[in-house]
């Protein structure tokens, strides 16, 4: 059984983008609070607070959540990927490559949950797409741009084989 | 931030998780029951909840077992609505939950979290009161079942909680319409939300949005399966007999959602002559 406690700071073990790391945490933080205050991994945003906006987005075990929405203390046993952690996401590249950013703050919490969208599902389908995208808002770009990368890099993830090797290329 | 410190507790057990409970309700505390956590989060967050201390479910095999056991489909209180929708071992409580909050948010609430949330809406609720759902909870007088819609928290005893619910074999496959209308976007509370499904020649629905609770009323029922009377006038006559005290607020007015209501009921009958 896990437990933490009030008023003292617990020491617990979190898996952040591959490595372990030891941090202390009060019982009430959100894991949004521990990725930015403790750990200093700022690219997971803090707006809205109440699950409405997706700029918090990280990976749990490969599934997107809103870190705004998450005590650190349900993470502790699970794998987390933040934005940090997706340098080389294919997704990435089809932001920068479409011109799918304006301001930017909310570029982390859509590339995050591209990301896990194009990994769960290489084949997805408009109708998927607008599912998934519709967990994130952005106040500057008219969502275009953003459909378009996502696109692109679904259709560039068809030409990787199994072992991640581009065969457009061979 | 939580502007408030409290103790955390994930036990393995049901018997762990009451013991907690107990014990710290002896010295005086506040404890709550966690599923999902995005609800108390927010409240927390929001200076709408204090507590003491938190038991999370999450590490109790009963309340995320997902599973057919003998003439039943078993849905542990912890199972998140992204996982009901993926299994779809019951169709229209996948189209149900399918419409509440975004898809990211759906990998963290949980059916449980759902029908005990303080919010009115608790779509999550609709195909369990048509299908005589029954609600498993645990407490200080061990494993009890009752019929889901006396699934409001004020009816829980001191320490119990919702472990699961059990549906019928024979209720899953059923033919069924989930329709919701929200204000603008897709992702939103209900104006009006209703599932209804057909059993036996006669149907049965349930409704969200209208009223401070979910519900389903033999009245509207009756009307809406009297066969003696014209389409648009069953319609008329049913809204007419919804319970009192019809929700007006900032999402709609109350003649708003009687009139999206009977928008819904009419495309719903389209649906089932489409289907005859
Ligand atoms: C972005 C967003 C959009 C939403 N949109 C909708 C919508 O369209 N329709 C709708 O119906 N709802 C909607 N909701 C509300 C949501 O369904 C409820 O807030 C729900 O309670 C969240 O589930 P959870 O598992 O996170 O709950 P939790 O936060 O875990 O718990 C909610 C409440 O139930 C209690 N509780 C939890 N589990 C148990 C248990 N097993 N036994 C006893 N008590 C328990 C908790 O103590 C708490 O009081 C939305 C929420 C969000 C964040
Ligand atoms: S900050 Fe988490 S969803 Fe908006
Ligand atoms: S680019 Fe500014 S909010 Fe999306």
């Amino acid at each position: 059984m896990i437990v933490s406690n009030t008023g003292k700071y617990t020491v617990v073990s979190l898996l952040v983008n591959g490595s372990s790391q030891d941090i202390m945490i009060r019982s009430a933080d959100t894991l949004l609070c521990t990725l930015r205050n403790q750990l200093g991994l700022t690219g997971a945003k803090q707006a809205c607070g109440n699950g409405d906006c997706g700029a918090c987005t990280v990976l749990v075990d490969g599934k997107p959540m809103h870190s705004c929405l998450l005590l650190t203390m349900e993470a502790l046993n699970s794998g987390i990927t933040t934005i940090e952690g997706l340098r080389h996401s294919p997704v990435r590249q089809a932001f920068v490559d479409n011109w799918a950013i304006q301001c930017g703050y909310c570029t982390p919490g859509f590339i995050v949950n591209g990301h896990a969208l194009v990994t769960e599902h290489p084949d997805a389908e408009d109708e998927r797409i607008e599912e998934w995208l519709q967990s994130n808002l952005c106040r500057c770009t008219g969502y275009q741009e953003i459909k378009d990368a996502i696109k692109s890099a679904l259709n560039a993830n068809n030409l990787l084989d199994s072992n991640g090797i581009d065969t457009a290329e061979q | 931030m939580i502007p408030f410190n409290f103790d955390y507790f994930k036990p393995e057990t049901l018997e762990e998780a009451l013991k907690i409970y107990s014990s710290e309700w002896k010295l005086g505390k506040k404890v709550i029951y966690l599923s999902g956590g995005t609800e108390v989060i927010t409240f927390a967050r929001g200076g709408k909840m204090t507590f003491d201390s938190v038991i999370d479910l999450k590490g109790i095999p009963e309340c995320t077992m997902l599973e057919m056991q003998g003439d039943d489909l078993v849905i542990g209180a912890a199972v998140t609505l992204n996982r009901l929708v993926e299994s779809n071992h019951f169709p229209l409580l996948s189209k149900t939950v399918r419409t509440i909050a975004d898809h990211t948010s759906r990998n963290k609430i949980t059916i449980g979290g759902n029908l005990m949330s303080k919010l009115g809406y608790r779509e999550g609720i609709l195909p369990f009161l048509i299908t005589d759902a029954i609600a498993v909870v645990y407490g200080p007088a061990g494993t009890e079942a009752m019929p889901v819609d006396n699934l409001a928290a004020a009816e829980l005893a001191e320490g119990q909680f919702l472990t699961q619910v059990k549906v019928a074999a024979s209720n899953l496959d059923l033919p069924f319409v989930s329709m919701k209308r929200t204000r603008s976007s897709k992702v939103g509370y209900p104006i009006v939300s209703l599932a209804a499904l057909r059993k036996e020649g006669r149907i049965r629905i349930a409704f969200s949005g209208i009223h401070e609770h979910p519900f389903r009323s033999a009245v509207v029922e009756g009307i809406l399966n009297d066969e003696t009377i014209e389409d648009q006038q069953r319609i008329d006559k049913a809204i007419a007999k919804l319970p009192t005290n019809v929700t007006d607020d900032f999402i709609a007015s109350k003649d708003f959602r009687k009139f999206v209501l009977n928008k819904l009921l009419t495309e719903m009958n389209a649906v089932w002559e489409g289907s005859r």
